[in-house]
């Protein structure tokens, strides 16, 4: 049997790699042409588990290359799967670009396109050599022995690269793993954990192990069902990372608040939020790559929210063209890859004291606007949240819809922040592992809304 | 690289597989994409992806291996990668895969009117300007967008039992967006919600859904809802469109019928069900005029095939009828976990995710009522369409959901526009308020290409029809004031 060639890949060879792949669009370009190439590729493993067993265990390779073809202000792209196999590959791109150029001139030029030109080459890797999952498998249902555990291992090599005509080449990769499982006690009673980095960590996962163990004492007390209405409440940093995962979603753009749809067009008008809330997109400090998909480097950090103010945005290449903007170094989605929310005057161990009487909400779901141009959101409370009374927990809660503003949430009713912030690593693992982070404090709200 | 259908297992190299039985599932997706916003092409996008997925059972274990290197040595190393994590887990496994079914389909399944040829590239872009040209030059409009991808796939399974089937696809995705804005107010109105329209077929879907002609009627929608007023709030019924009703249907009662959701899967990430196993058979889970069938053979529909991804061959079948719930949504291998029968619903997004349980198509059955019998019969109600806002919690039974446009009914009369509909309740309960259900002239086939799911995380097509629907003592709200 020939050797598989479709096995993770050492990192060097997979880097050569991609550049043989940008040397054959070099040489299938024809005067007047430029490309542009994005490439991802992963080789993970996904062990998901149940019932402290497993559940599917399993292994993708995958790699992905995206090919702009640019003549003159007409543009066309097409994202191609490739088989790892270079000569094969070689002979697909030639395709690809062929094909391309069939295209182009059905197209009318692109008034918004906008590419780099100025060559700012990057690289960046970080990681070494994971455990076999198997090996990881046994540490993590060991440590969980006799409880209900649900949950995903992912880990391995993710590589992203960009390459143009112009000679620019950027390459990152990372070797990774994101273990997120939940301990269960009964029903929907849960305690949620996760486990990520760039090393395997074992004695970090016995601890997290014990916190997720000690917690399920609390989640395993009588629950309690608490009435719609008013309540104090402290979003721990997972639940806030819900919001700020919302807030992702069309506020920051510039697209969105230039057409009026963006859920923060009113701070634009003058709504703001409490004077504490500081939001960067903050690449420097995240696990995003240092390029964004048209080739433009990103500055180490775009500030967003300063003192409570809307006081910058996210702005892709083609809406700077679009809107006589300057582009900041973001993708097309114009979505936060890194944000960075600073922190306040709480010590997190204070929480429970501040809090006195009230909530506290270790993980919400499921979150959508109720209201998206008020920017009031809905969503409900999920795993290990608790009725807190005296700065003690009393009871599990039974799960709560809250519905409520952000102008609220982190404006009038925002009483503090907690110092330390938590880096929380992005788990979707949609079509691909992410490549994305947030930075959160936990808040205390004097009250949030909640209504079934 | 060969494709799909030249594929053939017997060009693999001889496999010395320690396995009790094996797949291999290749995937070949080819995309299309077309838009014009705000009268400006976006730039021309295609997709080409291509690939594998060997599952292998093996000493009571089951692994997957996914892989790009569609090469007789990359399958080989796909199904030796699976078969090491079969046997490398099986002590761990939660079920045995020895007791699994081990089918053996042959045959081919083809999607309607794949053979009629589409309109040239350059037509669409043309059919996509004109409409995009027809939206009104007001200032007031701020955005819009029309646009359509066509998606061709070929999806074969072969098994080590002699299996072999080859389903050929054509899905096509119209899409129309139109915002207004003025004094503060931004609304947003859509032609059938987000990817709502979604079909198997031709270009005959555009005419089923008058795309050609929309964007004037949805720019003149978007800017009554600027200057309309909230939605009231209080205690009454609403008549539900059935671009709300598939949101309803998919969210309170496709998620929570899902078996791997019950066997608890999904805990850690989509979450589970307030359904239990011992409720399937006499749970009364709506009024006795709901009836949801699972149908993957209603052609035109979103995810209708011929085979599931497990081999499992299509069939229709009743979940509710007359009120009353009778099975789950579980393929051949939640069936043989839970003890219980289901449906042939295993079904991967791709060649590098594993088939898990999945909707396919859920359909809300028609009754007898016409949309004038339905609104005739509300005293004080909101009639509500498109949805753009959906939140339920993880076991699937607190719900709010919110519709793009509202219409007020008082005395049996339809009444004034109202923007920003939204209305909250528990599925539980919800159902069991059900008062009319509309007939077939009211019946829209519509579905959503996104719906999320799973560890490692899939985004899967789902076809929905259902007619309009009446509901009682619904609590019913409008957006900030």
């Amino acid at each position: 049997m020939n050797a598989p060639r479709d096995v993770a890949a050492p990192p060097a060879a997979m880097e050569a790699y991609f550049h043989d792949l940008a040397a054959v669009l070099d040489q299938s370009l024809a005067a007047g042409e430029a490309y542009t190439a994005r490439f991802s590729a992963e080789a993970s493993d996904f062990i998901r588990m149940n019932r402290g067993k497993v559940r599917q265990p399993g292994a993708v390779v995958q790699r992905y290359l995206a090919v702009e073809l640019i003549v003159g202000a007409r543009h066309a792209s097409h994202l191609v799967s490739l088989t790892g196999d270079l000569a094969e590959d070689r002979a697909a791109l030639r395709s690809i670009v062929s094909g391309l150029r069939a295209v182009v001139p059905d197209l009318d030029p692109d008034p918004h396109l906008m590419f780099a030109t100025e060559i700012r080459p990057t690289r960046a890797a970080r990681g070494g050599p994971l455990p076999p999952s198997e090996a990881i498998v046994d540490a993590v249902l060991g440590e969980a022995s006799g409880l209900d555990l649900v949950g995903l291992y992912a880990g391995g090599a993710i590589h992203r690269g960009f390459a143009n005509s112009f000679g620019q080449r950027n390459w990152h990769e990372a070797t990774t793993y994101n273990l997120q499982w939940s301990l269960y006690h009964r029903d929907d009673k849960a305690v949620k954990s996760a486990l990520s980095g760039f090393a395997w960590d074992e004695r970090a996962l016995a601890r997290k192990m014990d916190e997720a163990r000690a917690l399920l004492a609390h989640v395993a007390l009588p629950p309690r069902t608490l009435a719609p209405g008013k309540h104090r409440a402290y979003l721990a940093p997972a639940a806030m990372e819900e919001i700020a995962a919302l807030l992702c979603w069309s506020g920051f753009s510039s697209r969105a608040l230039e057409t009026k749809q963006s859920s923060l067009s009113r701070m634009r008008e003058g709504a703001r939020l409490d004077p504490c809330v500081t939001i960067t997109e903050a690449t420097a400090e995240g696990v995003a790559t240092a390029f964004q998909g048209d080739g433009f480097v990103r500055p180490p950090r775009v500030a967003l929210v300063e003192g409570g103010e809307l006081v910058g945005s996210l702005v892709s290449p083609r809406t700077a063209r679009e809107f006589s903007l300057t582009a900041n170094g973001a993708n097309g989605d114009e979505s936060p890859e890194a944000l960075a929310m600073g922190g306040g005057a709480l010590e997190a161990r204070d929480a429970l004291t501040a809090l006195d009487t009230g909530l506290f909400i270790g993980n919400l779901h499921y979150l959508n606007y109720s209201d998206r141009p008020a920017c009031r959101m809905t969503g409900m409370t999920r795993f290990a949240t608790f009725w807190v009374e005296k700065g003690k927990i009393v009871a599990p809660l039974n799960v709560l819809r809250f519905d409520d503003t952000i102008y609220r949430m982190l404006g009038s009713n925002l009483e503090a922040l907690t110092r330390d912030t938590e880096l929380i690593l992005e788990s979707s693992t949609y079509s691909e592992r992410a490549l994305a982070s947030m930075r959160l404090p936990g808040a205390l709200l004097s009250e949030l809304e909640f209504t079934l | 690289m060969p494709d799909a259908d030249r594929f053939n297992p017997s060009d693999l190299p001889p496999l010395s597989l320690d396995a009790d039985y094996w797949t291999l599932r290749r995937v070949d997706e080819v995309s299309q994409s077309y838009a014009v916003r705000k009268n400006v092409a976006l730039p021309h996008f295609a997709c080409t992806d291509r690939g594998a997925m060997a599952t292998v059972y093996a000493g009571g274990g089951c692994g997957y291996a996914a892989t790009g290197d569609l090469s007789p040595a990359g399958l080989a190393a796909a199904l030796e990668r699976a078969a090491a994590l079969a046997h490398a887990t099986a002590r761990y496994a939660i079920f045995d895969s020895r007791t699994l079914p081990r089918p053996a389909p042959r045959g081919e399944y083809a999607s309607p009117s794949l053979a009629t040829p589409l309109r040239s590239r350059r037509d669409w872009y043309e059919l996509l300007m004109t409409e995009s040209r027809s939206a009104p030059a007001d200032s007031r409009i701020v955005d819009w967008e029309a646009s359509l991808d066509v998606l061709h796939a070929t999806h074969r399974l072969f098994t080590s039992e002699g299996g072999d089937i080859v389903q050929r696809y054509r899905f096509l995705f119209p899409h129309m967006t139109v915002t207004a804005h003025a004094d503060g107010v931004t609304q947003t109105r859509t032609l059938y919600g987000d990817r709502g329209i979604c079909q198997q077929g031709g270009e005959e879907i555009l005419e089923r859904f008058a795309f050609v002609g929309a964007m004037r009627r949805l720019a003149d929608e978007a800017l009554e809802l600027v200057a309309a007023p909230n939605c009231p709030s209080g205690t009454m019924d609403v008549l539900l469109m059935p671009d709300q009703m598939i949101l309803q249907i998919h969210e309170s009662i496709g998620h929570p019928l899902e078996l791997d959701r019950i066997l608890g899967d999904e805990r850690n990430f989509a979450g589970q069900s307030f359904v239990t196993p011992d409720m399937f058979g006499s749970y009364r889970y709506g009024s006795p005029l709901l009836n949801i069938t699972f149908d993957p053979t209603r052609g035109e529909e979103l995810a209708s095939y011929g085979w599931d991804d497990e081999g499992a061959v299509a069939e229709r079948v009743h979940l509710i009828r007359n009120g009353i719930l009778e099975r789950p949504l579980g393929g051949a291998t939640s069936q043989q976990r839970a003890g219980m029968p289901g449906t042939s619903n295993s079904r991967a997004d791709g060649w590098n995710r594993p088939p898990i349980d999945r909707m396919a198509n859920l359909n809300l059955e028609a009754g007898d009522a016409t949309l004038d019998d339905m609104v005739a019969g509300i005293e004080r109600g909101v009639m509500m369409e498109t949805n753009c806002s959906w939140s339920i919690d993880d076991s699937r039974n607190k719900f709010q959901f919110g519709c793009e446009r509202g219409r007020l009914i008082e005395n049996g009369e339809l009444g004034a526009v109202v923007k920003n509909p939204n209305y909250r309740g528990i599925s539980a309960n919800f159902w069991r308020s059900l008062k009319r259900v509309g007939d077939e002239s009211t019946v829209r086939v519509l579905g959503s290409p996104h719906c999320g799911k799973g560890e490692p995380s899939q985004v899967i097509r789902v076809g929905h029809a259902s007619p309009a629907c009446v509901f009682t003592d619904v609590a019913v709200f409008g957006g900030e004031e």
